[in-house]
């Protein structure tokens, strides 16, 4: 049985903590001492309520108990897209930066689920390091979307990032105990298909987890979501659930997603799913439009819908607080 | 000039008309020995190919033009042709020259197919 939650619109934070048997009233207020004004939608048993958000003691201690740790989510950056939904990707994506470095608790690195261009071209790769570099957010782990592909199968994407990654750019990596696994979902896609893994990476991924403890936090991140979101629109893995099996019998699985350019979230046993918005430019609710193109907005609408993310280790319960951050 | 005389000139400048465009329509059939190549216009917009399933002759020239603010690929499964990535107004062309079925898809948003049948 799991709980959806799907954060409403125009808000500033959106937050969920999975635990075993749901959000006691503790951890809920512990986890409200995070946020600030906003709406949270909440599904129990099957049930859904909207509550705004308590505006709680603005000096709630925000230091991190020992072993926890804070990490960033940027996607979909798209550097080179000028048209009416955004003209100037690279402020927005500044903006962004800005609002990591503006955070209680620096993050120890930042990762960005793919989109980084938005045609493969080489000065947009520079240009998108270049702010990266300049805004010194310390180490940054990338995953390509299928824009960052189109250039020579990948090869533009993998000469620049692909150091210590396997095949198209997968990869693990252990920190403070948890272990993260990025994944390429947007390369040999199959006609009238979703997103594709692939055997290969299949194969790295099960050989990669099959002597972890159950009791290790598994964070995956990959562009396009790896659970069916929206089919008739591309959003999802074909090969996804294979992936999901390997991590079946782990007990704390959060999955990163970008590509969709909206947050959205779903709790499934121990596995929560969540996708970020982009940097550059919303996309429609499934099926509230003819496509899932560039959605332009009015101008002062358009960075209430841009953001970040950032998500917290708490050692003691072995769960990751994730926090949603629009530019506005 | 009477109505009558009127008449029977434009009636002998239109003959005239149609006996030189047969003249001169015969005659490029003549050099050429083939009909006159086809092309055709496929739009690609709102993530969809305009024409899902079309039918062409031998020779066809079909040409893609995106329309879409994000880019697009034409890709033929059976890897026959492969276009570039399609900015905004940004074209590609294949002329057919043999027959058969060619299915296609947009390799960056795979949900979008397309099959030109060729005869």
């Amino acid at each position: 049985m799991g709980r959806i939650i799907i954060p409403g619109h125009a808000h500033d934070h959106h937050l969920h903590t999975p635990d075993e048997d749901g959000i006691d009233r503790r951890g809920f207020l512990n986890c409200m001492a995070w946020a600030g004004a906003g709406m949270a939608w909440v599904a129990a048993s099957g049930v859904l309520k909207s509550a705004p958000l308590p505006r709680l003691d603005q000096t709630a201690d925000k230091r991190l108990a020992a072993g926890d740790f804070v990490f960033a989510q940027i996607s979909d950056s798209h550097i080179g897209f000028s048209k009416d939904a955004n003209k100037d990707v690279v402020s927005t994506l500044q903006a962004a930066i800005s609002r990591i470095q503006a955070l209680p608790v620096a993050p120890d690195f930042l990762i960005h689920t793919g989109d980084l261009t938005h045609l493969s071209k080489p000065d947009e790769f520079d240009t998108l390091q270049q702010v990266l570099i300049s805004a010194k957010v310390g180490q940054v782990f990338y995953v390509p979307g299928e824009h960052d592909m189109l250039a020579d199968d990948g090869r533009q994407y993998l000469d620049r990032f692909g150091k210590g990654t396997r095949g198209h750019g997968w990869f693990s990596f252990d920190h403070k105990g948890v272990h993260f696994i990025g994944l390429v979902n947007v390369v040999d896609l199959k006609a009238g298909g979703l997103g594709n893994l692939g055997g290969e990476q299949l194969a790295w991924l099960n050989d990669d987890v099959k002597s972890l403890s159950p009791s290790t936090p598994i964070v995956v991140f990959a562009h396009i979501p790896l659970w069916s979101v929206y089919p008739e629109w591309g959003w999802g893995t074909d090969d996804g659930a294979q992936a999901l099996g390997y991590l079946k019998r782990f007990g704390s699985v959060t999955v990163l997603n970008g590509h969709i350019h909206q947050t959205m979230q779903k709790v499934e046993g121990h596995v929560t799913f969540h996708t970020a918005t982009s940097t550059a430019f919303p996309q429609p609710a499934p099926g509230a439009a003819p496509s899932p193109g560039p959605m332009t907005v009015p101008a002062d609408k358009l960075r209430g819908l841009l953001g970040l993310t950032d998500v917290t280790f708490v050692k003691r319960s072995h769960a990751l607080a994730i926090v949603d951050h629009d530019l506005a | 000039m009477s109505t009558r005389r009127t008449r029977l000139n434009a009636l002998a400048i239109s003959a005239a008309i149609v006996a030189i465009t047969a003249i001169y329509g015969t005659s490029v059939h003549a050099g050429q020995g083939n009909p006159p190549a086809k092309a055709v216009a496929i739009e690609i917009d709102n993530f969809k190919f305009g024409l899902v399933s079309i039918d062409v002759a031998v020779g066809t020239t079909v040409t893609w033009t995106n329309r879409d603010d994000v880019p697009h690929t034409v890709v033929s499964v059976k890897k026959v042709f492969k276009s570039p990535p399609l900015d905004t107004d940004e074209k590609f062309s294949y002329t057919f020259k043999e027959g058969g079925t060619f299915e296609y898809y947009c390799s960056l948003h795979p949900r979008m197919t397309g099959r030109i049948v060729v005869k």
